[in-house]
């Protein structure tokens, strides 16, 4: 990665809804090559932040920069997996439309995917392990599957930075092993993630980097120096039922040890 | 309800106010006499046919193409909003130049159009009111207009009002050369918009947040899209009507959606779906009774849709209930296998066949109901019958081994895994015995430890024996689903 710039760049960045603010003053920047958990309680704007960054809400003040420019020049080079509740998956196309989506930010007006882009596809696919899936309509899949198929559609668009909205939500074991293992493939090929996620004790194990997240940056460092009680408990706001998990989450680690 | 109520009361109004709006079939353009009639429809002998064909087409193929965009965008009834919505602008189109200049209403009617999906996105963002409640008032009010100005206008001395009228109901006889004109403009021009940006629209159809995170101007594909919908609403008007244009729009995709899981193929399926409903409306029309088209074309539509609901190969009606039955019937055949497996191991596998008599005591049945589920093993391959007894074929044998081990199994998982009691387990487990896949039962057995015994101490035949001594071979075979 020879870019002088940092991949993301977030200068006090204010979104509100109806005049109300979600997030407040958020100032980061983001090194290549990390893979970032973004945590926080629900309406924390956790997927806010992912939203706006991405231009797809109205920025109340403040800046983003990918590369050192403004995103709708950088979109090319970001990837993208919103929440799988957020698409209808009774939409007739099947799983091989749906990655191949992944192509069409590189794509011009008036062209259609190529053979190249369906090998890319179908590579992508084979990365999730559902090549054998790519003929089937995507209603016809289990939650766990659809999820993989969202991630293989932002694999294919080649990014260099990738916002991933709670890609492990309901998923099973197995997808969520191999979603993580994804992940740090492309943590290891020096691009960037930031990915939603709301359970404590595995975004402990699973991120270099963890950004905690309340209206407004409560911290953001190396996950070892951030998962701390008092900077949790800060972020959570002394709610019982998360101090608990937290507690079991750091009795865990130590017992680990 | 009460809109369709209240819509209806308005029409009523309007044709007692005026004229009574006639139900003229293209009949009544022509002579009349049943089977020539058939005759010059179908050698387009008249311009008057030609060009409620044409039309009648043209429509077809624009209303199904777009249509099928704003079925599969949950935006069905915007169709409708949309529809009534350009009533008034049809109307201030007509007072322009006081004649029926399809330009001039084209252009009213997309403004009207534009103006009131504007409002309904409009109230459903500024205010509490969500976007259901935005479009029936949106609807009522500009139709509520629309009706009051057509009113005027055919109470006005000057001007030729003919057809003005036409723009309730349909009428695909009262098109003219200019008509059909602009009907082919504005449908090549929405044929070719949507072959050429079909993944724009595709992508932002099913899943907006992602196109725009790639550049796609999702609010100008929608924007361009209601344009075009506007357009072809409003050529479909005069033969189709004001009241009824929202069902050309969403019939024919709705059924093509019940028929693919493509979206390619439902645009194209919609298209000619509405293409063979607006000619079934054009041909019935002009040969049967005095008729509208508007409504004869939807009620074509209608048909096409019942007969992919009840018919559609894969969720029709019959083909599902032909599953089900498909599927009775193989656990009915299952079961049988079962009690002829318990009856030959009550007696240690000592004996080769069983007797009917047995069969029907085990399953406290009578011996004709015992032949007749022996019977159908017999077709079915799984038992060969001599004499009265039921001997097993070895697929037979096979599948009956693999039904008890399923269900003893299922019973051993739910009394360990679930912690259920041993007497809860059995009606679970009648059913679950069918579905099991054989990658479940390796799964099954291996947490189970591979157990020989089921809860209520009754062996549970093991993989070798069911399957002859190489459990791999028939693997797939009788893992039915």
């Amino acid at each position: 990665m020879s870019d002088p710039y940092a991949p993301l760049e977030i200068h006090d960045l204010t979104v509100a809804y109806h005049k109300k603010p979600v997030l407040w003053g958020v100032d980061l920047v983001i090194e290549p090559g990390r893979l970032i958990g973004i945590v926080g309680p629900n309406g924390a704007g956790k997927s806010t932040l992912i939203k706006a960054c991405m231009g797809l809400l109205p920025l109340q003040s403040g800046w983003v920069k990918f590369f050192g420019e403004s995103f709708h020049k950088m979109a090319r080079r970001v990837g993208y997996v919103p929440q799988r509740e957020s698409v209808d998956w009774d939409f007739p196309v099947n799983v091989m439309d749906v990655v191949l989506m992944g192509r069409y930010g590189r794509l011009g007006v008036l062209r259609r995917p190529s053979k190249a882009d369906r090998s890319v596809a179908r590579a992508c696919l084979e990365k999730v392990h559902l090549l054998p899936y790519a003929n089937r309509q995507i209603a016809n899949l289990s939650g766990g599957q659809q999820q993989r198929v969202f991630l293989a559609r932002a694999l294919a668009q080649e990014a260099d930075i990738y916002f991933m909205d709670e890609p492990f939500a309901g998923v099973d074991a197995a997808t969520e092993a191999a979603i993580i293992a994804v992940l740090r493939e492309l943590r290891d090929m020096g691009k960037t993630l930031l990915v939603v996620h709301h359970d404590l004790p595995t975004a402990r194990q699973y991120f270099d980097d963890l950004l905690l997240l309340n209206m407004n940056v409560v911290a953001f460092g190396k996950t070892a120096d951030v998962f701390t009680a008092e900077l949790l408990q800060k972020t959570y706001g002394g709610r019982l039922t998360i101090l608990s998990e937290v507690a079991q989450a750091l009795g865990a680690h130590g017992a680990s040890r | 309800m009460s809109r369709t109520a209240s819509r209806a009361l308005l029409i009523l109004l309007l044709a007692a106010a005026t004229s009574p709006v006639e139900a003229a079939g293209v009949r009544e353009f022509v002579s009349s006499d049943w089977s020539t009639q058939i005759v010059r429809f179908f050698t387009l002998q008249d311009a008057s046919v030609r060009f409620a064909l044409i039309g009648s087409v043209l429509l077809g193929l624009s209303c199904g193409l777009l249509g099928s965009f704003i079925v599969v965008r949950k935006m069905a009834l915007m169709g409708d909003a949309l529809s009534h919505a350009v009533l008034p602008g049809v109307a201030i189109g007509f007072l322009w130049n006081m004649t029926k200049d399809p330009l001039a209403i084209l252009i009213g009617a997309t403004i009207a159009g534009l103006l009131g999906t504007f409002l309904v996105s409009a109230i459903s963002r500024t205010t509490r009111l969500k976007e259901d409640a935005a479009l029936g008032l949106v609807l009522a009010t500009f139709f509520a207009i629309g009706i009051c100005l057509v009113t005027m206008i055919q109470r006005l001395p000057t001007g030729n009002k003919s057809g003005l009228d036409k723009f309730l109901f349909g009428q695909a006889a009262a098109l003219s050369a200019e008509d059909i004109t602009l009907m082919a403009i504005v449908t090549s021009i929405a044929v070719v918009m949507v072959v050429a940006f079909y993944k724009e629209l595709l992508a932002s159809s099913f899943d907006p947040g992602f196109s725009r995170s790639i550049g796609l101007p999702t609010r100008w594909i929608h924007h361009g899209l209601m344009l075009l919908l506007t357009a072809s609403v409003v050529i479909a008007l005069q033969a189709v009507g004001v009241v009824l244009v929202s069902a050309m729009l969403i019939t024919p995709a709705s059924a093509a959606y019940l028929l693919t899981d493509r979206l390619h193929r439902l645009v194209v399926m919609a298209a000619a779906f509405g293409v063979g409903a607006g000619m079934a409306g054009a041909f019935l029309s002009f040969v049967g009774p005095s008729l509208p088209t508007g409504p004869l074309m939807v009620i074509g539509a209608s048909a096409l849709f019942s007969a992919a609901f009840l018919f559609g190969p894969r969720h029709g009606v019959v083909a599902r209930w032909l599953l089900r039955r498909r599927g009775a019937a193989r656990t009915q055949r299952e079961n049988t296998l079962k009690s002829m497996f318990h009856v030959m191991e009550a007696t240690q596998f000592r004996t080769e066949g069983v007797t009917l008599h047995d069969l029907a005591i085990r399953r406290r049945e009578t011996i004709d109901d015992a032949q007749r589920l022996g019977r159908d093993l017999v077709r079915h391959g799984l038992a060969t019958l001599s004499g009265d007894a039921l001997y097993f074929t070895p697929s037979g044998r096979k599948r009956a081994g693999e039904i008890v081990r399923n269900h003893r199994l299922w019973e051993l998982y739910l009394t360990q895994s679930a912690n259920i009691a041993a007497d809860h387990v059995h009606e679970d487990a009648e059913k679950i015995e069918h579905i099991l896949g054989e990658s479940v039962v390796r799964d099954l057995e291996r947490r189970l430890g591979y157990a020989t015994f089921d809860p209520h101490g009754r062996a549970i035949p093991s993989a070798r024996t069911i399957h002859g001594g190489d459990a791999r071979r028939e693997g797939g075979n009788g893992s039915g689903k």
